[in-house]
Formats: C-alpha cells, sequence, structure tokens
C-alpha cells in the first residue's frame, strides 16, 4: 500500500499494450473459428471486431480521463474474456445457425456503455455508501420481479427472468451487486458493534442474536431464491457473498461457522423436501447411473459436457473441430465444457488463469483502498466472481453439482453481462481510489477516508471504547 | 480487515485450485474413460466427420467415404456393388457400428493405426485432417461376380476361391446378401427401420458374413481329414484295402451306419482310399476313425486349421470337432455329421493345404495398404500358417480327388483338357428332414493348383445341391484357367 502511494504511476500506457494483446486473442479466437468454417473475414467477424475494439479503447480512454489510477490488468483481462466467450458463442452458432453472437455483441456494447455510464457519473465508489438501504430495497424488489405474474417467466424450470418485451433479464444478476452494496454499506457502518457485542465461548467469540439479524436476512433471501425461483446457484451466490463480506468486516471465524451451519441446514431441508434440489444431486452423485442419465432433467447435460472436456484433452480439438454443440446449452450454461473441447486443459487453464488474476487485482483494490466500504465491496465483488467460477466450473467437472449459473464474460447471456461490468466498473473505480495518490481534498467526496492504520485500529480496540463507536455509528447509519 | 481480505483471497485461490484439479482429472487422467464410454456419441462423430479411406478391388472403390452435404457429418460412406461386396466389407454405421473389413481394417481406413503416428503430428501443427488409407482387396471383381451369379436368389450358400499357393482369396460371396448403404446412412431412425427389415430375411444376418462365420456340418467333405489322418498314421498307405459294408453296426448302439443306398459304393465290398473318396463311402472312413481313435482325427482336424479364430483380418470364426465321444459318435463325426462344425473358408483352407503339397497359407484379404500420398503403408505377403500333412501323402489326395472328378461323384466339375481335382459333400440336417448341405471343394489344374473352390448351398434337397455346387466350382475354375 505505501509504494503505491509513493510512486504514483497511472499504468494506463500498460493497459493500453495489454489491452491490445487482449484483442489480439479475442480477434485472434474468432478469426480462427472462421477460417476453420471457410468463411473468415465475413461481416459477422468484422462487426464482432470493430465493436470489440471499440468499447474497449472507449473504456481505455474514459478510464485515461476520469480515473487514472485504475489497475491496468483488470480491463485487459475481461475484454480477452469476453472476446473469448464471442469466439465461441460464434463458433456454436455457426454449428446450430443460431445468432446468439449477434445478441451477445449488442449486449457487450450495452454492458459496457453502462460501465462507463457508471464510472463517468459515479466518479467515486463511496458514494454508494449513501444507498446502503435504497440498495437493499432495490435488491428486494429485483428479487421479487420474476414472481410477480405477468412480468416474471419461467424458463427450464427456474423463474429468474422478466419479459422486457424485446428481451428477457434476470434481475437477480444485478441483486448481486445491489446487495453486495448493502452489506458493504451496512457491515461498515455497524462493523464495531457487531464485532465487539457478544459472548466468547472458548476461542469463538460469538455474536449477539440482534446482530445476527442481517445474516439471517441473508440467509432467508438466499433459501427464498432457491424455494421460490429455484434457482439453486443464485441460492449459493447471495450467501456465499454474505459470509465473505461479514467475515472481512469483522474477521471472525465464528460467523462463517454459523453460516456454513445456516448453509448446511438449508441444504439438508431443500434437499429433502424440494425434488428439483434432490434431483440436482442426484445427477451429481449418480450421473451415470443409466436411470439418472436418462430421465428429464438427469445427468445428460453433465454427462456429455465431461464427454466434452475428456474430448479435448490436453490439448484440445482445435477451435471448430471439435463437437461442443452436442451438449446443451453449449453457449450459457456449458460453455466451459467447449472451450474446454476445443482449446484443451491447457487453453482452459489459462481462461481459468484469467479468473484467477482478475480476482486477484479486484482484491488488491481492496486491499490498496483506504476505506472500509470499498475494501468490503471490492472484496464481496472480486469474491462474487469467484464463487461463480467455482460454482459453474466445478459443476461442469462434477466436482460439485451443476447448478444453472453462468461464467463471468464468457457465457452467452445479457443480464450476466451486464451486470458483471458493472462489477467491473466498481472495481475499477475502488482500484482508481486504492492507487491514486493521496493528496488532501482530493480523496474528500465520500466520508474522509479512515486511517491507513485502521487494522491495527481495530485489534486494539478495547471494550471500553465500545459505547463511543457505538454513538459514533448510531449518527453515521442516521445521516442518509 | 485487511487479514481477514488476503484470507479471502486465500479462500479463493484454494477455490480455482480445486478447479485446476477437477480439470486435470476429467480431461487427462478420466479422458480415456470417459472417451470410451458407451454413451459418447462424441468418439462416432469424430469419426464419420474424417475423410475415411476406401476399400478397392482392382483399384475401382467398393466402399469409400463422399462428401456428405444435407447433414451435420462431412462425410457419407458409399457402397458400390453393394450386394456383391456387402458381407465382405460389413458396414459403417452410425447405430450399429462398424463391422466385417470397415471393422477389422478400422486403423488404417480411419488414419488412427500407428502407420499415421508421424501424419497426426503434423496435423497437430497444420490443424488439417488426417484422410484415412485405402485397403485394396485380394479380391477379382470377375470371380466374385461369377460366384455371386451361380447362388441363385432365394438360396443360402457361400463360395470362396482361394490361391493354394499363397492364401489369397479372390471370391468370398454369400447369399441373400443385403446393401450397407442402407445401414450406412445419417438418419438412425431410418437405418433402425431398414435394420428391422434386414433381419426379417430369412437366412440373412447383417453382421456376419457366412463364408467365415458360419457353422455348417461338412458332410463327406471331412472325409479328406480322415484320409489325412490314416495317412499320417503310418497304419495306412495308398494301397490299404479297406473293409467296404453297405452298412456298419455302431457299438454300443442297435443303429448302423449306411453307405449312400443308390451310390457306388455298393459295386465292391472292400474298396481302397480312391475308390473310397470317388463314390464317397461312408463305411471305410467310419471305421479308419475308430481305428485311429478320436485324438488322431482332432489332431489332423488341428493341423488343417480346425479349433483356431483367424483375422484375415476379417475375423474367422473357430471351425469345431467335437472331443470326448463314444465310438459310435467318433463313426458319425467321421464322416462329418454329429457336431462337426466348419465354416466355408475352412473347407477352403485344407483344401488347399492339399493342393499346395500340404502346407497350409494363412487366408489373406489385404493385397495393399495405401495412405492417401498412395505410400504403400503395408502389403501382406503370403505366410505359412502350419503344415498339414507331408507332401507325399498331400499328392495321393490330390491324385484321388482328380479320381473322383473324372470318375467319381464329383464328375460336374469336370473340364474337359484339364485335371480337376475335387470333393463333394452331403450333410444331412436333421433326421427325416429333406434339407442338405450340399459341397463341393476342389482345385485345378491338379499338378499345378491355381485356385481353390469351395462351395456350400445350405438346405437344399440332395438333387439341387449337386446340380448348384460342382458345376458352380466348374465354372469359376474355368474362369481362373482362362485368365
Amino acid at each position: 500500500m505505501s509504494e503505491l502511494q509513493t510512486a504514483p504511476k497511472s499504468r494506463r500506457n500498460t493497459e493500453l499494450l495489454l489491452l491490445l494483446l487482449a484483442l489480439v486473442v479475442g480477434v485472434g479466437a474468432n478469426m480462427l473459428v472462421g477460417l476453420d468454417q471457410d468463411r473468415a473475414f465475413d461481416q459477422d467477424f468484422f462487426a464482432q471486431c470493430i465493436t470489440l475494439s471499440a468499447v474497449a479503447l472507449a473504456v481505455h480512454i474514459v478510464l485515461r480521463l476520469r480515473a487514472k489510477y485504475a489497475d491496468p490488468v483488470i480491463l485487459p483481462i475481461v475484454i480477452a474474456l469476453n472476446g473469448i466467450g464471442l469466439a465461441m458463442i460464434h463458433r456454436l452458432d455457426i454449428a446450430t445457425g443460431d445468432a446468439a453472437a449477434a445478441r451477445q455483441l449488442m449486449w457487450t456494447g450495452l454492458a459496457i456503455a453502462a460501465m462507463i455510464a457508471l464510472i463517468w457519473l459515479l466518479r467515486d465508489h463511496r458514494v454508494l455508501r449513501r444507498f446502503t438501504y435504497i440498495s437493499l430495497i432495490i435488491s428486494a424488489v429485483l428479487l421479487m420481479l420474476p414472481l410477480l405474474p405477468g412480468v416474471g417467466v419461467e424458463l427450464n424450470g427456474a423463474r429468474i427472468w422478466v419479459n422486457l418485451g424485446f428481451a428477457t433479464f434476470q434481475p437477480g444478476e444485478i441483486a448481486k451487486i445491489t446487495l453486495a452494496i448493502f452489506f458493504a454499506g451496512y457491515l461498515s457502518t455497524n462493523r464495531d458493534l457487531i464485532l465487539l457485542a457478544g459472548k466468547k465461548v472458548g476461542p469463538l467469540q460469538l455474536p449477539r442474536w440482534r446482530d445476527l439479524g442481517p445474516m439471517v436476512v441473508a440467509w432467508l433471501v438466499s433459501i427464498g431464491v432457491l424455494i421460490f425461483q429455484r434457482d439453486l446457484g443464485s441460492s449459493i451466490l447471495f450467501f456465499g457473498l454474505f459470509m465473505v463480506m461479514i467475515y472481512v468486516a469483522t474477521s471472525r471465524i465464528s460467523w462463517i461457522l454459523i453460516g456454513l451451519l445456516m448453509i448446511a441446514f438449508g441444504g439438508f431441508v431443500a434437499f429433502k423436501l424440494f425434488p428439483h434440489v434432490t434431483a440436482r444431486i442426484d445427477g451429481w452423485i449418480n450421473a451415470f447411473d443409466p436411470e439418472v442419465y436418462n430421465r428429464i432433467g438427469g445427468s445428460h447435460q453433465i454427462v456429455q459436457g465431461l464427454f466434452g472436456l475428456a474430448s479435448g484433452g490436453l490439448t484440445g480439438t482445435g477451435l471448430g473441430q471439435g463437437r461442443p454443440d452436442i451438449v446443451t446449452f453449449a453457449n450459457s450454461d456449458m460453455i466451459i465444457a467447449a472451450l474446454g473441447e476445443e482449446l484443451g486443459l491447457v487453453g482452459l487453464s489459462a481462461i481459468v488463469l484469467l479468473y484467477v488474476l482478475l480476482v486477484t487485482r479486484g482484491i488488491r483494490a481492496a486491499l490498496g483502498t483506504r476505506d472500509s466500504f470499498g475494501k468490503l465491496l471490492a472484496t464481496g465483488l472480486s469474491f462474487t466472481l469467484a464463487l461463480q467460477c467455482f460454482v459453474v466450473i466445478g459443476g461442469v467437472t462434477r466436482l460439485i453439482p451443476l447448478t444453472g449459473l453462468t461464467t463471468p464474460f464468457l457465457a452467452a447471456g445479457g443480464s450476466s453481462l451486464l451486470a458483471n461490468w458493472l462489477i467491473i466498473g466498481l472495481l475499477l473505480l475502488i482500484s482508481d481510489a486504492a492507487r491514486r495518490p493521496a493528496v488532501p481534498g482530493h480523496s474528500g467526496a465520500g466520508q474522509p477516508p479512515r486511517p491507513v492504520s485502521g487494522v491495527q485500529g481495530r485489534s486494539s480496540t478495547s471494550r471500553t471504547s465500545t459505547d463511543g463507536n457505538r454513538k459514533h455509528n448510531t449518527r453515521e447509519v442516521k445521516q442518509p | 480487515m485487511n487479514q481477514a481480505i488476503r484470507n479471502t483471497w486465500i479462500i479463493a485461490i484454494a477455490m480455482f485450485a480445486l478447479l485446476f484439479g477437477s480439470l486435470t482429472v476429467v480431461q487427462f487422467f478420466e479422458a480415456d474413460n470417459l472417451n470410451a464410454n458407451d454413451w459418447n456419441s462424441r468418439t462416432l462423430y469424430k469419426d464419420f466427420d474424417k475423410n475415411r479411406g476406401a476399400i478397392l478391388v482392382a483399384g475401382n472403390p467398393i466402399a469409400e467415404s463422399v462428401p456428405s452435404s444435407d447433414d451435420e457429418f462431412e462425410f457419407q460412406r458409399v457402397y458400390n456393388d453393394p450386394e456383391l461386396y456387402g458381407p465382405l466389407t460389413g458396414f459403417y454405421s452410425l447405430v450399429y457400428g462398424a463391422t466385417q473389413m470397415e471393422s477389422a481394417m478400422n486403423g488404417e481406413l480411419s488414419g488412427s493405426s500407428n502407420d499415421f503416428f508421424y501424419d497426426r503430428i503434423l496435423q497437430l501443427f497444420s490443424g488439417s485432417q488426417v484422410a484415412g488409407a485405402s485397403v485394396e482387396l485380394t479380391i477379382d471383381p470377375e470371380l466374385q461376380k461369377l460366384a455371386y451369379d451361380s447362388i441363385p436368389d432365394g438360396v443360402k450358400g457361400s463360395i470362396v476361391v482361394m490361391e493354394p499357393k499363397t492364401g489369397n482369396i479372390l471370391a468370398m460371396v454369400s447369399k441373400p446378401s443385403f446393401d450397407p448403404n442402407q445401414l450406412a446412412g445419417h438418419n438412425t431412425e431410418e437405418v433402425a427401420a431398414n435394420m428391422a427389415e434386414l433381419e426379417e430375411v430369412p437366412g440373412l444376418s447383417p453382421f456376419t458374413n457366412p463364408a467365415t462365420e458360419s457353422l455348417l456340418a461338412p458332410g463327406s467333405v471331412f472325409k479328406l481329414v480322415d484320409t489325412a489322418a490314416a495317412l499320417e498314421s503310418g497304419k495306412y498307405d495308398e494301397d490299404s484295402k479297406l473293409d467296404n459294408p453297405a452298412e456298419l453296426p455302431l457299438p454300443g448302439t442297435n443303429v448302423s451306419l449306411p453307405n449312400f443306398v443308390n451310390g457306388g459304393c455298393s459295386a465292391r465290398t472292400t474298396a481302397d482310399f480312391s475308390f473310397a473318396l470317388e463314390q464317397s463311402c461312408n463305411t471305410p472312413f467310419a471305421q479308419i476313425a475308430m481305428d485311429l481313435g478320436e485324438d488322431a482325427i482332432a489332431d489332423q482336424a488341428a493341423k488343417f486349421g480346425f479349433g483356431e479364430s483367424y483375422n484375415i483380418p476379417v475375423n474367422v470364426t473357430a471351425s469345431q470337432f467335437p472331443t470326448g465321444m463314444s465310438d459310435d459318435l467318433l463313426a458319425q463325426a467321421a464322416i462329418g455329421q454329429y457336431d462337426v462344425r466348419v465354416t466355408p473358408l475352412q473347407v477352403a483352407m485344407m483344401t488347399s493345404a492339399i493342393a499346395n503339397d500340404g502346407m497350409l497359407m494363412k487366408p489373406n484379404l489385404v493385397r495393399t495398404v495405401r495412405a492417401p500420398d498412395l505410400r504403400v503403408l503395408d502389403s501382406p505377403k503370403p505366410e505359412e500358417l502350419q503344415r498339414s500333412l507331408s507332401a507325399e501323402n498331400a499328392q495321393l489326395i490330390q491324385q484321388w480327388m482328380v479320381n473322383a472328378v473324372d470318375r467319381g461323384i464329383a464328375n460336374r466339375a469336370a473340364i474337359p483338357g484339364v485335371e480337376v481335382a475335387g470333393k463333394t459333400g452331403t450333410a444331412e440336417l436333421l433326421a427325416g428332414s429333406e434339407g442338405n448341405n450340399s459341397w463341393f471343394t476342389g482345385f485345378a489344374p491338379a499338378d499345378d493348383p491355381q485356385a481353390v473352390v469351395s462351395v456350400v448351398i445350405e438346405d437344399v434337397d440332395l438333387a439341387t445341391g449337386s446340380q448348384l455346387t460342382s458345376p458352380s466350382a466348374r465354372q469359376l475354375l474355368e474362369a481362373v484357367l482362362n485368365k
């Protein structure tokens, strides 16, 4: 942290260089797809290359203007992932005669435009702290929307879509951002309170019952999503997000243990009570049982995905040379299997490493930024990305049960693309705040930044200072 | 707070590490198992997208892959003269897999055999598909056609023509035949319907080649084995006098084994080998078998190739000589009844061994295997399988077989001006049934055999059988000699 302050370089030129590299990857992949099908350099190809390059450069320019010190690695990684995703969706279109790549391209443009607007208008992530409770309400509304008759649509057994007239949208994707904002705002405000009250049992500092409130809320939201929307993936995601944020806020293992117990209980009850969860688990454990394999909604998809991955082997069949179209939902839920088949273990590992880097840069921003709201938000959002990867790729490789989450930036799906690009926008802003030289007055958009020694401050806080903190915090809560 | 953030990062990294682990398991350690899984249509799809090599006869493709434009596969397998070659080529089907030559030579045809190792390395870099090798068969198209036409439609039968000196198979036909194109389509429902229809055809199994896989009672053709066993034992020679009673009481039973009632056997009560073979008398051979014992006959049968399955390269079912028989059963087995079962190819093999002065050559269907760049990958050389009997004894039997055609019951195979050697056989299928397996096996010219012809017509009455077998063989031998 300190060296970043003493050596403030914007590193925008590094970003430009990496961005060109990322575009070479994305455009190159798309070109290989076309070459293999004897339709290289057609209209689709140029449309995709030009759009992708244009929006990438647009973001780059906006960063130069508005967030000069933003992390230079994040944008190129995401452009590379988005480009690879577009190429694979395009490749699957050729096999299936679909036009998903055009839609994905449109959503990419839209998502990046939304992100540019976010960066341009927000300028400083700390502004969001003012919207803590509004975020909660927005989250609630977003999660309720698909359940409303007339608005909500049920697709493939999950009721998580709303009909926008021209397209369907998954409001839950946006809800993960607003929920993260709420958790970050709530926890950064009430952190000390939660931290210091409560009984100590052995090595565990147990929270007070009333402080458990938000956790119970998060648990109820997750269970609600699971029951009413039948969306296991999002349910895991929301709860994982909250657990990590409360752990970061409190550094207490006890919260994790309580959270895991609640997950275990909720998961067990869901497994017993809800047939769709039972079917998922069964399809995971007994994937190769002929009965499960042939059942509708059984393990056919995951087993076919495994075949795809296996046929790719170490080096893959090469783009356009495999048969990833055999797998159902090859361009969305199962895009990892498609990439694994054609790029092999080597190529897929490279892609997963991009995610590792991306998450690492997000966490780096969390470490670097000075305000606890930003730390919580950046950690939560980064962890969301990691958790999505884990749930999706783990599901596809049969490490865990398969759930319907999207692979960030790769999978076809507008809502997911929009939400994840907005997450990137927030991470870029937070990283900008983290790396920006501390000029007095410059960073004062929100509350004055916490002292850098905040960590020590927490650990040295004694019980006697609890009252003072409480007063301070209650005042803060009332402010917005 | 920062320590917790770092711990969160460690948790995230741990999750990614698990993902790397599970990806490695699926894509590397378990990949072979998954690729071999029966549900994995991908391996099949991969094969059907390949430019599979052709199967050729005299330079013309009888099975080839042509670009397929109207479906999701790149190539369509097409069979030319499909019914003529159907049982030989087999089929290459999405639904039923590959059979016969398509299966036996799959590595070469699909380009996945070790011969292509270098090409596949190149493919890694060039991205181009490895095209399969073409397989040229030893089949002579004219003989194949002649053989096919000599079995009338509606009759079940097989013919094998083989070069005794090389083991090369010049013709191999069976009826009823089928059209492999019906099973090679990419529309799985249509293919399944066609298969159901083919399986209704009496006497037809699209999966097998009757010439190499049908096990039939050989009847009197088996007397060649008895004769060889007798000569090889040293107890008998060309001058041996054999008892030739009209009926031989079978020990331990109250039935007796008769000679053919209307045949020429009744002319003599003692016979030499030549006469016994000419007229195909039953009782002398039954006595020889009981005299020599089961083991001697079984050993001789094994020397002719019984009890072994071969890959030529299509699979040849092992012919059977039963063991542990009582004398009465042995007597019946000696005349090719009871549980003796042979493939048509086995009969051709033992005839070849006799024709080739006792040396049994390995039967072979493949002349050359060529890479797409016409480089010869393989061209099997004639291979000695084993010595079946001494040259002297073989020559004795050759002469007796010539006599059988000249003045015996195989005379319908005679070609003017050529020494034709032959032996007929008639195997009763069921007691009381009219049906017989009618056999002829022979070669010409006897002093320098160019071809062995073995014909079997299944389940026909005596007259029809003898009308079909020997004349067909004569036609084929003539065709060989006119070349």
